[in-house]
């Protein structure tokens, strides 16, 4: 199933498509960039698979510390054959926030989702391994997430005997 | 221009030379070390600087380099260590035979350098013992070779019976190998 989108029809296809769904709707640098709500995200993500955008370019997490919402998951969209782009976000304030896995749309995702669980802790339901990636497994915390002072003070693991600071 | 490794201290007479067996392995030793490069960044690229032809490590006795930790006698970490290749490092410190030097070639290796941060290991003598610290972010191929030489004179001056002495079996049970 293929429908043609224009890059200035999206709008208004979401809209019609996921009423109430969609908070807002921009474009900024030849992006369109929605800001949707979290349950039917995977639905979006799958109409607009359906609709041409067959690529994801990336997929990543955000903390916001002060905000109403303070995590998100930010879903780039690349419609290779017609050259158009979305980005998507969704935001929570559940901790840890639960998001549902992309894995069986997007096999890439995999990766994706564990870095994001890595760094930020976010759950991705349905995902096949969701394990830390990058970090050490026994690693405690979230690193990217601003919840952490610049440098603690008290760390043991530096010492200035012979290369100091 | 052939160059000859200087004898060590002994005595000489008509068609005999005499010296301690300490001096003769050392000078062998010191002078056909096989490298094992650990290259993990940027210090890796001065350190293949120096491998070529301008600086030409292959001077030092050092012309083949070992892949295998096995075969090596010298491990030269250059780069940053993450904390995940830790224990890799560590692995390949382990499965090296007696007797092994260590060289840590720049800041990141010393001391984590710049990367003062969750992820990475600052300094690999957290976790294997280490002979010679090169300084610098990189250090120069001169700088590196330098390290070498003064691994060499360690090499040169250790007495045989070094590696069975409580000292440095007390100094590995302090990393933890055996």
């Amino acid at each position: 199933m293929f429908q043609t989108i224009e890059s200035v029809e999206l709008e208004s296809l979401l809209k019609e498509k996921f009423p109430g769904k969609i908070i807002s709707v921009e474009k900024l640098y030849d992006v369109t960039v929605a800001g949707v709500h979290l349950e039917p995200i995977k639905e979006i993500i799958q109409f607009l698979f359906d609709s041409g955008f067959k690529f994801l370019t990336t997929c990543h997490g955000i903390h916001y510390p002060d905000a109403k919402e303070r995590f998100g998951m930010i879903y780039h969209l690349h419609d290779l054959p017609r050259n158009l782009r979305i980005r998507l976000k969704a935001f929570t304030n559940a901790d840890p926030p639960v998001f549902p896995s992309l894995t069986d749309i997007f096999p890439g995702a995999d990766w994706m989702e564990r870095e994001t669980y890595d760094f930020f802790g976010f759950r991705f339901a349905g995902h096949p391994n969701l394990k830390r990636i990058l970090n050490m497994d026994d690693m405690e915390g979230w690193p990217l997430r601003k919840e952490y002072p610049l440098e603690d003070q008290a760390r043991f693991d530096k010492d200035d005997k012979m290369f100091g600071r | 221009m052939v160059k000859i490794a200087k004898a060590p201290e002994g005595f000489t007479g008509h068609g005999f030379f005499a010296t301690k067996l300490d001096k003769a392995v050392g000078l062998a030793r010191a002078n056909s070390l096989w490298p094992l490069p650990f290259a993990t960044s940027c210090c890796g690229i001065e350190f293949m600087s120096t491998m070529s032809s301008h600086y030409d490590f292959a001077r030092f006795g050092a012309e083949r380099l070992s892949f295998s930790p096995r075969q090596a006698d010298l491990l030269m970490v250059m780069g940053t260590i993450a904390k995940k290749m830790g224990p890799v490092l560590r692995q390949v410190y382990e499965q090296m035979a007696e007797p092994r030097w260590v060289l840590s070639v720049g800041a990141c290796a010393s001391s984590g350098g710049i990367f003062d941060t969750y992820s990475v290991l600052q300094g690999i003598d957290r976790i294997i013992p280490v002979d010679v610290y090169v300084p610098g972010c990189p250090p120069r191929p001169e700088q590196i070779l330098d390290g070498v030489m003064l691994i060499q004179e360690l090499a040169k001056n250790e007495s045989l019976r070094r590696r069975n002495s409580p000292e440095y079996k007390e100094l590995l049970a302090s990393y933890g190998i055996q």
